[in-house]
């Protein structure tokens, strides 16, 4: 299936290669460097190519392309759905997912890729079974792996992969048994000019970090299942339970997963917790502009609005900015454009505005559309679409855990049109 | 050096695969002696692959599987025999095994379907538990299986096209006139057994497994089911960019000939304008293919944004899109020709090139009264620049040149200056241009046509001498010239066909969905052509599996011997060939999913057997297919329609204590209908129920039932483990009548087996508000063990529980619904007094099953 990898950094190097099968010469990347100049942005660049002898399926993330090549017929989003494990991965072992963090730590990364195919083919992608084989680093066992020589390859055998749990490994011990639940619900909207909802919906995510002794059957219940329209589960969770009495029955991984991520019914209306009053005047002639936009509460269930911000890509033509923000800071990027107003906290009694005038490039014709506006916000200790958890029980373990719950509610892709 | 070190290499993973008491060890090292990549290792690996298919532990076996694929790459003269050790692990039982061997088929015999057969009922079974990579695999080998074994559940000409239902019902009376005893459409259980199976699939976290489900949905499943899979196809638009973009290429495709299922989602497609340019016309292409009568004023609005866009490529896709709109649906034409001449006036040059272009096609469809347009073109010509553009004006002009008289020979004059400037495609349409000239208007233009053919005789592009030479010929007569010339104008200016403005994606059908094949549009190496449905369903009976006993635990061989009892009253009971069949179907599930803890285990390796629970059943497979024993029972048979209030119609039910075939939390009910009248009835179905939430699987409409005939068929219902009645009207053709079927509350049981000890231990659970129990005095002839069991049975359908002490009598069951366990335990007194004890969550259960089994103990 997957033939070989190849990291390839933002300035097109290629930095780490690796093959399951025979070995495949660099050069096939060249098809793909002559579509990724084409594409200028690299979002741009389409996930599948087609070469004459081979096929080409990439991802982009974190500034880093993870190139794989294929020679025969796959599902492609198999394929994605890898190299994007892969990436979760690194994320999970390293901290981040970067081109330095992985050059500096070569071996492990081979001997993950080593373990996670074989011959092309998905071997042991669950974190848990990796960790159980080869540790993630930490400085002091390098210290000491430098001075003895030895590796981060884990002297125990990976029992998790046989069990009927694969996603737990056996024998985990604790001495504070705890296990925490992040509600983490996200609002995608698209407002127009006047204010209006275009479109919006609530899209939920439990985030889950459970440290429990031994092999704990926990029970998660909702107070208002009803809300959830489409969900997607964690393997662990026993879905014959959830469709017949709603509740998330499961043994859990051991540290930190995603146990669901679901889509509140779209027949709910969406409470938009800010309204966004914006003029962005682009002038006919004298190449300037003007800006003017305030931001207020709406529905908001009586909590603060935090770390609102506003980011606005403007038009090519746009030379700078000359703004006065009432509150929070504003820079203005001149080689991106991209205008963004760190606000902060929202004050209901004084509201956050930002105006001035923007200046153009001479004899530049006026831009045909106003940029729109993303908006980022949070608020926290609140589910916005009213979801709660109910309760958590544990069977299969005699002691007491100790429980958690926190509401998050973030803006997702969240625009203003002008 | 390097040979040597590679051959003790060998040596030492032979000796590791053969004799390492560690299974993990064992692995390894096939993994080490599968990858070296020479040759001459050939018969060795073939050997060691050999030796781990039959390895005790399924991790060395999956190790197996994978070896296979290695091996074949290295030496396919292997073939024939490592199909041999793919089917013998594709026999396999364990989830661990069971994605690896696939691919490995996939990869050496993929068309070997008959490998298949045997194990198909026991790979749908495995599916959920079985890692998420081996899923994908599995599904797509299954969706292929059953293309070429299962009849198609789509009607004749009904295929997918919703706009055709019209056509379908003339084609199907006209069909039914032709031979009236064509049978309606039944589903091959194990079709169905498949859909069922891998339906809660989609809700994986992994994108793959979503898609593939769902790709198997639209190539296998009936028409109405298909809709299922939109919401979480909808929900994978969440997920990463590119993610997004398999997702909405096949979304496209599908939207094409079925645009309902992804209508209600339309807004989901919305363009934000921080997607990347490929995302976006994606959502375009998908909400051109969405838009309808309904609709279209909204999606209008939408587009009337993203022509404004920054992102000029995807303007001119939007402009693309409005033509495409304006072409479908007519009522908007107007409207859509209005908005694109107001883009002419736009600044940007591609807009506006693009604009000419759609204005082209649409005035083409309907080129009555727009001069108006044309002489607003015309006036544009000079200050466009984009070749395509020009050329189009050019053409519109030629074309039409008869409605701008005045116009025309001026545009040719200003072309003549600029000829040898200008792009091919626009030298092109001047040749032609002036030849239309030439023909209508001569006078004018003759010497301009002229100058032009002499500039177009010493073009450097080949193809302009061409088409010049060939111009000159047709239309300026000589005396060469033949009977062409004469049809010189029929030619030039015959009504040309409208263009058909169509989705890109139009063609992609042919492909199946989800593959890099239907992503590339193009077929990719390897690509396995989705067969057609067969017209007649192959022989069904190639997948059944031969009964094996099982040979476990004391309380299993009874509870088995007591279930061919059934099965064998079972049969002679039920009326039609139908309903037995499936109930040996019934049987035969059962068999298997009770066999799979077993192993057949080779003495030789025993020892080093205990390391492992060779028992790969997770416990998630438990909760999908509860393991269970039928039990013995007589059959009550219950009226539910007296033939004198149903005119004619009779009809009894009886629950034949099996689990229900469409969905494990529906009861399963037979009915018997009977036909006492001296009529015969038609159309015999299930209608409105109530409470209108109460799920029922209907049985398929009965076309017609002759007079003194009866038949039988059968049913599901979901009880939600409450004996409220379930109401539902009883059709015919011409009434209509009310019936309703009220469990009984043991018939909401399924019986589940397990051991003395697992049932004290779950009693010890279940104790205290969830314990009900009362002291009873028993007949004597019901005092023996025997006897008890019976009467038990007959009232609940439970299993019995075997035990080790003679006055306790106990059964296991679970609710069908919820799953929740039932106990029921009776402990012998003295003087034929007797403890009744239930124990279980379901309370209100427990006291009406007390009372039930009570009247059945204590009664003769």
């Amino acid at each position: 299936m997957i033939h070989s990898l190849f990291l390839i950094n933002h300035s097109g190097d290629i930095f780490l290669e690796k093959h399951w099968k025979s070995v495949i010469s660099r050069s096939v990347c060249d098809y793909f460097f002559e579509v990724k100049e084409k594409a200028v942005d690299p979002e741009n660049v389409p996930p599948v190519l087609q070469t004459p002898h081979h096929y080409l399926i990439s991802i982009y993330r974190g500034k880093l392309f993870f190139l794989s090549v294929v020679q025969t017929e796959v599902p492609p989003l198999f394929v994605i759905e890898f190299l994007h494990r892969v990436a979760d991965t690194f994320q999970d072992y390293f901290g981040e997912c970067s081109e330095g963090v992985i050059k500096d730590n070569l071996v492990t990364v081979y001997e993950l890729l080593e373990e996670m195919l074989d011959n092309g083919f998905p071997l042991a992608t669950e974190s848990n079974v990796l960790k159980e084989m080869i540790r993630p680093p930490n400085i002091l066992r390098s210290v000491v792996n430098t001075l003895t020589g030895g590796s981060n390859v884990g002297d125990t055998l990976p029992t998790g992969q046989l069990s009927n749990v694969p996603w737990r490994r056996a024998g985990v011990k604790y001495t504070n048994n705890e296990a925490y639940f992040d509600v983490v619900e996200e609002i995608d909207a698209i407002l127009d000019k006047s204010g209006t909802t275009v479109f919006a919906e609530i899209q939920g995510v439990v985030e889950a970090c459970v440290r429990l002794t031994g092999m704990p059957d926990l029970t998660l219940s909702f107070m208002n299942p009803r809300l959830l329209d489409d969900m997607s589960f964690h393997p662990c969770v026993r879905f014959k339970r959830w469709e017949s009495e709603r509740v998330l029955s499961f043994i859990p991984p051991d540290g930190n997963f995603t146990l669901m991520t679901y889509h509140v019914s779209s027949q709910n209306l969406v409470a938009i917790p800010v309204y966004v009053k914006q003029n962005i005047n682009f002038f006919e002639t004298g190449s300037c502009g003007r800006l003017d936009i305030t931001i207020g509460p709406k529905q908001n269930m009586g909590k603060t609005v935090e770390g609102l911000m506003v980011t606005i890509h403007m038009p090519k033509v746009v030379l700078s900015a000359n703004l006065t923000a009432t509150q929070g800071n504003y820079t203005y990027d001149l080689t991106t454009k991209v205008l963004v107003w760190d606000i902060g906290k929202l004050n209901p009694q004084k509201l956050p505005n930002l105006r001035g005038s923007l200046s153009m490039q001479a004899g530049a014709p006026k831009p045909e559309e106003n940029p729109s506006l993303n908006i980022d916000l949070k608020i926290q200790q609140l589910a916005i679409s009213g979801l709660k958890v109910s309760r958590l029980d544990m069977y299969g373990e005699k002691y007491k855990p100790f429980k958690g719950v926190k509401y998050l509610t973030k803006a997702g892709k969240f625009q203003v049109r002008t | 050096m390097l040979e040597s070190s590679k051959e003790s290499l060998k040596l030492e993973a032979m000796k590791r695969i053969v004799g390492d008491p560690n299974q993990f060890i064992r692995a390894s090292a096939l993994r080490v002696l599968s990858s070296i990549r020479v040759p001459i290792i050939v018969p060795i690996m073939m050997l060691a692959i050999k030796e781990a298919a039959a390895d005790l532990s399924p991790y060395v076996r999956k190790t197996s599987a994978h070896a296979i694929q290695k091996l074949f790459s290295l030496d396919a003269d292997q073939k024939e025999q490592l199909i041999e050790v793919i089917e013998k692990l594709l026999k396999d039982k364990s989830t661990l095994v069971a994605g690896s061997v696939v691919m490995a088929f996939e990869e050496v015999c993929p068309d070997r379907i008959d490998l298949i057969h045997k194990n198909y009922r026991k790979l749908c079974n495995l599916l959920v538990d079985v890692e998420e990579w081996g899923q994908v695999v599995i599904i797509s080998m299954l969706t292929r299986y059953a293309r070429t074994q299962f009849t198609s559940p789509w009607k004749e000409g009904a295929m997918f096209d919703e706009n055709n239902e019209k056509a379908f019902y003339e084609s199907d009376s006209e069909e039914k006139k032709g031979h009236t005893e064509e049978k309606p459409y039944i589903m091959d259980p194990d079709h169905r057994l498949l859909l069922r199976n891998t339906k809660p699939l989609l809700q994986s976290r992994n994108t793959a497994v979503v898609m593939s489900v769902a790709q198997l949905y639209w190539h296998l499943a009936p028409k109405h089911e298909v809709s299922i899979v939109t919401k979480s196809l909808v929900r994978l638009l969440r997920s990463h960019r590119e993610v997004q973009y398999i997702v909405l290429q096949n979304i496209a495709t599908m939207s094409i000939q079925r645009k309902g299922m992804f209508e209600p989602f339309m807004k989901s497609f919305y363009v934000r304008s921080t997607d990347a340019t490929h995302i976006k016309t994606l959502k375009l292409e998908i909400l051109t293919n969405l838009a309808n009568e309904a609709n279209i004023s909204t999606i209008l609005r939408e587009f009337q944004t993203y022509v404004k866009s920054q992102d000029k490529a995807f303007a001119a896709a939007t402009i693309q899109a409005i033509g495409r709109c304006a072409t479908n649906i007519s009522e908007v034409t107007d409207t859509c020709l209005n908005g694109l001449v107001l883009l002419l006036s736009n600044r940007d040059e591609t807009v506006v090139a693009e604009s000419v272009v759609v204005i082209k096609k649409l005035l083409q469809t309907q080129p009555t009264q727009h001069s108006e347009i044309i002489k607003h073109m015309a006036k544009l010509f000079d200050n466009i620049t984009v070749p395509m553009a020009r050329a189009s004006i050019l053409w519109l002009i030629g074309e039409y040149c008869e409605r701008v008289p005045k116009i025309a020979p001026d545009v040719l004059r200003k072309m003549a200056k600029s000829f040898t400037a200008e792009e091919d495609i626009v030298k092109l349409q001047t040749v032609n241009l002036a030849a239309k000239l030439y023909l209508t208007n001569s006078k004018q233009t003759k010497l301009l046509t002229q100058y032009i053919l002499n500039l177009g005789k010493y073009d450097q592009n080949y193809d302009i001498r061409d088409r010049t030479r060939f111009i000159r010929q047709l239309i300026v007569p000589s005396e060469k010239s033949g009977a062409l010339n004469k049809y010189a104008r029929r030619i030039l200016l015959a009504p040309k066909p409208a263009p058909v403005l169509e989705s890109s994606f139009k063609d992609r059908d042919r492909f199946q969905l989800g593959t890099l094949s239907h992503s590339l549009n193009s077929k990719a190496t390897g690509y396995q052509e989705l067969s057609d449905w067969p017209a007649v369903a192959p022989d069904q009976s190639v997948r059944n599996v031969e009964i094996i006993e099982a040979s476990g635990s004391d309380s299993e061989e009874e509870s088995s011997e007591s279930e061919k009892t059934s099965s064998d009253s079972g049969k002679s009971s039920s009326g039609s060939e139908q309903s037995s069949s499936e109930s040996e179907l019934e049987q035969k599930k059962k068999k298997k999913t009770k066999k799979v803890p077993q192993k057949k285990s080779k003495p030789t390796a025993a020892d080093r057997y205990s390391e492992i629970p060779a028992v790969c059943w997770s416990l998630r497979a438990s909760f999908f297919f509860p393991v269970t024993t039928s039990s013995f029972g007589p059959v009550k048979t219950y009226e539910l329609l007296h033939h004198m209030t149903g005119k004619g119609l009779a009809a009894k039910y009886h629950f034949p204590r099996q689990p229900c075939l469409y969905q494990p939390s529906m009861v399963a009910v037979q009915v018997i209908l009977s036909n006492s009248s001296d009529h015969s009835l038609e159309e015999i179905h299930i209608g409105d129920r109530s409470p209108a939430s109460l799920s029922i699987h209907c049985f398929n409409t009965i076309e017609r039932l002759e007079p003194e005939a009866s038949v039988t068929v059968s049913m599901g219902i979901d009880f939600s483990d409450s004996t409220q009645a379930a109401n539902f009207q009883l059709c015919t053709k011409e009434d209509q009548f009310s019936v309703s079927i009220q469990p009984a509350v043991g018939e909401l049981l399924m019986p589940s087996s397990m051991t003395e000890q697992d049932f004290c231990k779950e009693q010890g659970k279940l104790q205290g508000m969830n314990e009900t129990s009362a002291t009873i005095t028993m007949e004597t002839a019901n005092a023996s063990s025997q006897a008890i069991s019976k009467q038990v049975l007959s009232v609940a359908n439970v299993g019995v529980v075997s035990s080790s002490q003679n006055n306790f009598s106990r059964f296991a069951g679970r609710t069908v619904s919820s799953g929740a366990l039932v106990l029921v335990s009776l402990e012998l007194k003295e003087s034929s007094t007797a403890l009744l004890t239930i124990n279980t969550e379901k309370t209100v259960m427990a006291s009406m099953l007390l009372r039930d089994i009570k009247q059945a103990l204590t009664q003769a």
